[in-house]
């Protein structure tokens, strides 16, 4: 046995651009341990509520992540929606499960690149982020932002997709397909690649459930949970089903997110095939009164918001639970055991999001 | 398990055309929808103010007496609020984004209205 040392790891470190502090606690070059501090960049969003009214704080609430923005105002705006007994018309929610699947899509590509950046793959990280790009331009021509739509609003939607443009969505989809099934190969195929993610920061079935992983590190090791399942907005209408790896290694946990392109890019032609003609919006009166919680699936799992309205234009009490905090737990205990140069890598398998954690 | 899957996308990458354009020779087309700058048609609004009230950033000022809209370009977010709150629809967004700039006094964009007509 080796003498211990412990490094630390963050909060800025070239291979993540997250705050997220651990010190490691090292033998030789063995992982025995880690602690995690996280708080670097809180913003109190939470606090903010009391401030802005439920209207503005919707354009507030969007900017809590860069990544996955549309899906925390879909997650925002249906809770006030459920708390206010608001039916939005048809066509929004089909409109709101595009953007999702849109946002999920990119959110992996994403991932994908850092992922491998983090081992090393330079030129692969830039072919992900290209692709990536023809993604950011379909959310660009639809709701006018690439990165935060703003389009979300209590009672629907701003902006309607027409139906040309749905259909060079889907033109466009094939081109992301194509350009991506060579560049996914890689990661599943590649010799050195697979040296690098099989077998490491193994997470076992009973583990993820005991730890509350969520998202693609829980369905990576086998639990088939997906929040799109409880069949919120348009997506109790389509056909798919949660997609699942054994392993619960890196690995895997790549094979999920890699899988859920693929099916993210199916979902959206199901969205289009099916989307009804009519309204986007409802008009809303009034102010909400009473409370919700409402579970949706983000890129990165299972995100929670709580929503407590006393009758007048501001909330009571607004609360979010992120993936990121629910994966840092599984994340501790992946640690132990691996050498330190796969501590980015392993860091990086639960797409953390601090930014979004702290809000 | 494939040695070197990368390989023929590399060679696509070598002899293919690039996939950056020359910024800033080449500059960017934005779409219709794009959402830019704020803009003012000065002449259709009366002042109410209710998009400095709705402004989730509080970066438009306006007064009514001084006949001024103000808007604080680095404080702006671009969400779009204003625009749809307005009820003259006197404002708008434009296609292209604020220009960087190095004096941080010409954040702050003005305009003012003619002064109210008087009743003869």
């Amino acid at each position: 046995m080796g003498e211990r040392t412990i490094i630390p790891f963050g909060p800025q470190h070239p291979v993540l651009p997250e705050p997220l502090h651990l010190d490691l606690i090292l033998e030789d070059e063995k992982v025995v341990g880690a602690v995690p501090s996280i708080g670097f960049v809180h913003r109190g969003l939470e606090k903010l509520v009391e401030k802005r009214d439920y209207h503005e704080m919707m354009y507030v609430i969007e900017r809590v992540c860069g990544i996955c923005s549309f899906i925390h105002g879909q997650g925002y705006v249906q809770t006030i929606e459920e708390i206010m007994k608001i039916e939005i018309p048809d066509r929004a929610k089909y409109l709101r499960t595009i953007w999702a699947e849109l946002s999920r899509t990119h959110s992996h590509l994403l991932w994908l690149g850092l992922m491998a950046d983090a081992y090393g793959f330079e030129s692969l990280f830039m072919h992900c982020w290209r692709v990536r790009e023809r993604i950011l331009d379909i959310f660009e021509e639809t709701t006018g932002g690439r990165v935060i739509f703003s389009v979300c609003k209590v009672g629907g939607l701003w902006k309607d997709i027409d139906n040309d443009t749905l259909k060079r969505i889907i033109s466009e989809l094939k081109i992301i397909e194509d350009e991506l099934k060579p560049l996914t190969d890689v990661f599943i195929k590649d010799f050195s690649v697979q040296k690098r993610t099989r077998g490491i920061g193994v997470l076992t079935y009973q583990e993820a459930i005991d730890l509350g992983a969520a998202g693609p590190t829980l369905r990576g090791s086998g639990v088939a949970l997906d929040m799109r399942k409880l069949g919120y907005a348009a997506y109790g209408e389509l056909d798919f089903e949660p997609i699942v790896e054994k392993d619960g290694d890196c690995y895997a946990r790549t094979l999920v997110r890699i899988r859920e392109i693929y099916q993210s890019l199916d979902l959206i032609r199901q969205c289009i095939s099916k989307i009804p003609d009519g309204e986007i919006e409802v008009k809303v009166r009034g102010n909400p009164n009473g409370e919700y919680l409402s579970r949706i699936e983000q890129a990165r799992g299972q995100v929670i918001y709580y929503a407590k309205a006393n009758g007048t234009k501001y909330l009571d009490r607004f609360r979010v639970r992120t993936p990121t905090f629910a994966n840092i737990a599984p994340l501790l205990k992946m640690l132990p055991g691996s050498e330190l140069a796969d501590v980015p890598l392993l860091a990086l398998t639960i797409d953390p999001c601090i930014s979004c954690t702290e809000r | 398990m494939a040695f070197n899957v990368i390989g023929k996308t590399i060679m696509k990458s070598l002899f293919g055309k690039p996939a950056t354009a020359m910024y800033p020779i080449i500059k960017n087309e934005f779409y219709p929808n794009t959402r830019g700058n704020i803009e003012n048609a000065i002449e259709q609004c009366n002042f109410c103010g209710l998009c400095s009230r709705r402004c989730p950033t509080g970066a438009i000022e306006v007064s009514k007496p001084k006949r001024k809209w103000e808007i604080d370009r680095t404080r702006c977010i671009v969400c779009n609020f204003c625009v749809h709150v307005c009820a003259k629809k006197s404002l708008s967004t434009q296609r292209h984004y604020t220009a960087p700039m190095t004096d941080k006094a010409k954040r702050i964009y003005t305009l003012y209205g003619e002064a109210e007509k008087k009743d003869a």
